[in-house]
């Protein structure tokens, strides 16, 4: 990408805090061509159609060289694990992504993300007890990061203490995600794919063992359990499992993380939240609008010449679609960047749409509306110490890297 | 008149009557009420009970998931209305402003929304009609009923036509393990709605099913016990089938008889109006103060050749009761057009059937993803050079793709290089709707254009 360009300015880690009016002038040109031949589209009604759209792929291996002759980067590329069904077209896609549904919500278990309820509230307040007798804390490091770790572990039957092990192949995975590193792509890659096939190892072994003695977990369903597509091959199971772990550390923590964020920004919002516990469920979906986790999607290939908005993306383009932008575009959302949990129409693009739409949605939904319930009733008088807070290098999976919160005392447990 | 204008003084003290309590009624009473109409509202409804929802009646209630009565319809917000339920109303007096009650009560009004809806088609003959064990499945009195008796396990049901409410039966009959035979006028399941190519597919999705299905056939008799208990059905074929329970699918029927003479442009085929949801009148005048929304209303469309359309879907009950009540507190130019592009969904045998546009209209048809065979697909449907429809099976999320392809007339065959395209690439074949002469279970979409047998007015042209 040329430095220089809209895109460019927003991947840069200088305006990582507020993308927002960045966002707001990439608009102007709902479908930009960039000087590298990606094209960003960012405004809402063209995103939505892309994302229904066949003639636009998910699979890397759609893609064609650039203008300068190399091909864009992909962190799964070359890796000794075929591509997890997030970057799959149907029918594989629908496939795998049909058996990764069977153990995890409708039909077969429409009710084990809202059996979860009193697992989760558990696990916060524990989290949250665990802050007696201070008077500040990082929501990230001591909140917002261990739970949906726990989670997700529990959900997939990984053992919670090999957690050191995983979170620094999490880290480097996701950090070959990042479409404009400051150092070179390259080194990034080759760390990535490491970090992959290394957890790729560390799974495998441990389906094994799930294999030999199931669980009620869902790795065990998968190993074991067949429907009507039969079971995941070996090699599907671990790219799978790897990216539901991945996809439960990494999102999560920024819904959350914003969330409180927002929340001590807006301090009228935090006080009605405390008085109608009701109030989390629009709050969260107000969330993925104005501070989605997931600002971008950096990875859809154009299969055929598509027109959008008067602009003709040609066949083996690279298209971003900036989901957050989207979000907030005026012409789909009245006055779209007020943050507003009594918004009635609020089709937001927070976990995308169409046939890649966010898999954990139910849980990451689950998980922010009792995390920042918890949080709003239990800390007496929060308020930030740093505004805007530090933010993690990534621009994709976009979030405060620290948020120190300053309290008066926590407020009893029910 | 006040200062700011008749329409600000009727959105004050106006009175409003809708007459139908179900969902395009209840959605409209609280449109009216969200955009600012503080005058008097009164809901008129022929059943006891306050509005709820039907998609779930041949689902959920029939699997004996939820209870019938349990589908009472969310609510937006409180509508303040004076409600008449359980009583019909039999008669409209378009000078007077008045409508006529079961009870003998008239109800006067300013403005008038109509939302009958429609209502199951009943048995033909009254005798076997009544006979204990012969069903309609409309209401939620009906799907409660029937719910009981499926649980108490009869040897046999017998669903009498295959549209979309038939086959819903048939596949909740399935589910709960009874014995079911299907018996279709047509050649084949929703044959009337999606056309031969795709009513083979659900044809070979029933039969994989363990449905005993018969099509081109109709059932000449229901004979009772002396008792007047349903014993066996007697179809055109010439043989009998013992069955304890029938279910009548054979579509719906218009609430409009009691408009008869009202001097409104109504009759079976529901009630005429312009795309603002104002009524015709008998001579094709629209009137001012009548608005229609649901299923009972007929509307010019032009991205369907400004062809009258029927439609029996859910989300057109909703987007055309908002437009309706939007347009009853609106002066002229603020007023806005309902031009919904008719979509529907059924699940039936474990499969997600969507569909968008007018399936019926279309003479041909292509798979454009997936496969016939594996179940999985999306097919367009094309008339004249243009997609004018789309069906999917457990392919939903890729409907608002077509339905864009419908808004922008794009060209058929589709010439799309996509994901998920059919290994043998995209051919088109005819969409192998029946002759529309011959009675079938009908569409759900029905398309009301011109049709002599409409005519009962003399035509004299004025003098020069």
């Amino acid at each position: 990408m040329t430095s220089g360009t809209l895109l460019y300015q927003i991947t840069d880690y200088a305006n990582r805090a507020d993308p927002y009016p960045l966002y707001a002038e990439l608009r102007r040109t709902p479908v930009a061509r960039q000087d590298d031949g990606v094209y960003a589209v960012s405004t809402y009604w063209e995103i939505s159609s892309l994302l229904h759209d066949p003639r636009l792929s998910s699979d890397a291996r759609n893609r064609v060289p650039l203008a300068d002759g190399s091909l864009p980067p992909d962190p799964e590329e070359d890796s000794t694990l075929p591509p997890s069904f997030l970057r799959l077209d149907p029918p594989e896609h629908d496939r795998m992504r049909r058996l990764a549904t069977r153990p995890f919500g409708p039909p077969n278990c429409p009710r084990r993300i809202h059996d979860m309820y009193g697992e989760l509230t558990r696990m916060v307040s524990g989290l949250i007890d665990g802050l007696d007798g201070r008077e500040q804390a990082d929501i990230v490091d001591d909140f917002a990061y261990p739970f949906p770790v726990m989670v997700i572990c529990n959900l997939l039957g990984v053992p919670h203490q090999d957690e050191a092990r995983f979170h620094g192949w999490a880290d480097a995975i996701v950090s070959g995600l990042d479409p404009n590193p400051a150092e070179g792509p390259a080194e990034r890659q080759r760390v990535a794919q490491q970090a992959r096939t290394e957890l790729g190892g560390y799974l495998a072994g441990l389906i094994e063992e799930h294999r030999r003695a199931p669980g009620h977990d869902m790795l065990s369903a998968l190993a074991t359990e067949a429907g009507p597509d039969g079971r995941m091959s070996q090699l599907e199971l671990i790219t799978t499992a790897v990216l539901l772990l991945i996809a439960g550390h990494e999102t999560t923590v920024n819904l959350i993380t914003n969330g409180t964020l927002t929340l001590l920004r807006h301090p009228e919002i935090l006080d009605r939240l405390r008085a109608d516990p009701g109030l989390a469920v629009p709050l969260v979906e107000e969330l993925l609008r104005y501070e989605p986790p997931v600002q971008l999607l950096p990875q859809r290939t154009a299969l055929a010449d598509i027109d959008v908005a008067g602009t003709l993306i040609p066949k083996g383009s690279p298209v971003w679609l900036m989901l957050a932008s989207g979000n907030r575009d005026p012409r789909r959302f009245a006055d779209a960047d007020r943050f507003d949990p009594g918004r009635r129409d609020n089709q937001h693009l927070g976990f995308g749409s169409g046939i890649h739409y966010c898999f954990g949605a139910p849980l990451a939904r689950l998980e922010a509306q009792i995390a920042l319930t918890e949080l709003a009733r239990r800390l007496v008088n929060p308020s930030l110490v740093a505004d805007p807070p530090p933010y993690r290098q990534n621009p994709v999976l976009r979030g405060p890297r620290h948020l120190p919160v300053a309290f008066d005392g926590l407020a009893t447990r029910f | 008149m006040s200062v700011d204008g008749p329409a600000a003084t009727f959105r004050r003290r106006g009175r409003i009557v809708v007459v139908g309590a179900s969902l395009a009624g209840l959605r409209a009473a609280e449109t009216l009420r969200e955009e600012g109409f503080t005058g008097t509202l009164t809901m008129v409804g022929d059943e006891p009970r306050e509005p709820y929802d039907r998609p779930p009646l041949s689902k959920q209630v029939l699997l004996g998931k939820t209870p019938a009565d349990g589908t009472a319809l969310p609510r937006r917000r409180a509508i303040d209305a004076e409600w008449r339920l359980g009583v019909a109303a039999t008669g409209l007096d378009l000078t007077e402003k008045r409508v006529r009650l079961a009870d003998g009560q008239e109800v006067a009004f300013d403005r008038l929304l109509i939302a009958t809806g429609t209502r199951a088609r009943p048995w033909p003959r009254d005798a076997e009609a009544d006979l204990d064990g012969v069903f309609v499945l409309r209401t939620s009195d009906d799907a409660a009923r029937l719910d009981r008796r499926l649980a108490a396990g009869p040897r046999r049901v017998l669903v009498i036509g295959a549209g979309f409410t038939g086959s819903e039966v048939a596949s909740a009959c399935r589910e709960r393990g009874l014995e079911v035979t299907v018996a279709e006028r047509g050649p084949a399941p929703l044959v009337g709605a999606l056309g031969g190519v795709i009513g083979a597919v659900a044809a070979e999705l029933q039969r994989e099913h363990g449905v005993d299905l018969r099509c081109c056939i109709t059932v000449t008799a229901l004979e009772g016990d002396p008792a007047g208990r349903l014993r066996r059905a007697h179809l055109s074929d010439g043989t009998a089938l013992d069955v304890d329970v029938a279910v009548i699918a054979l579509g719906a029927m218009r609430n409009t008889e009691w408009l008869a003479g009202s001097g409104l442009g109504a009759g079976p085929r529901g009630v005429a109006c312009d795309a603002g949801c104002r009524a015709f009148d008998v001579h094709g005048i629209v009137t001012d103060d009548i608005f229609v929304a649901g299923d009972v209303a007929r509307s010019p469309h032009p991205l369907f050749g400004y062809q009258f359309l029927s439609l029996e879907h859910w989300g057109n009950a909703v987007a055309q009761a908002e437009v309706a009540a939007h347009n009853m507190i609106s002066a002229g130019p603020d007023r806005r057009p309902h031009l919904w592009v008719p979509a529907f969904w059924s699940a039936q045998f474990g499969v997600n059937i969507k569909s968008v546009g007018v399936p019926p209209m279309g003479e041909e048809i292509a798979v454009t993803q997936g496969s016939l065979a594996g179940r999985r697909f999306a097919a367009a449907y094309g008339f004249q050079g243009r997609v004018i429809a789309a069906v999917t099976f457990d392919h939903a999320r890729w409907i608002d793709f077509y339905r864009e392809r419908i808004e922008a007339a794009a060209p058929f065959p589709p010439d799309f290089t996509g994901v998920d395209r059919p290994p043998e690439g995209i051919r088109p074949v005819s969409a192998d709707f029946p002759d529309p002469a011959l009675p079938t279970h009908g569409p759900t979409v029905t398309l009301s254009g011109y049709s002599p047998s409409d005519r009962r007015l003399t035509f004299t042209p004025a003098r020069a």
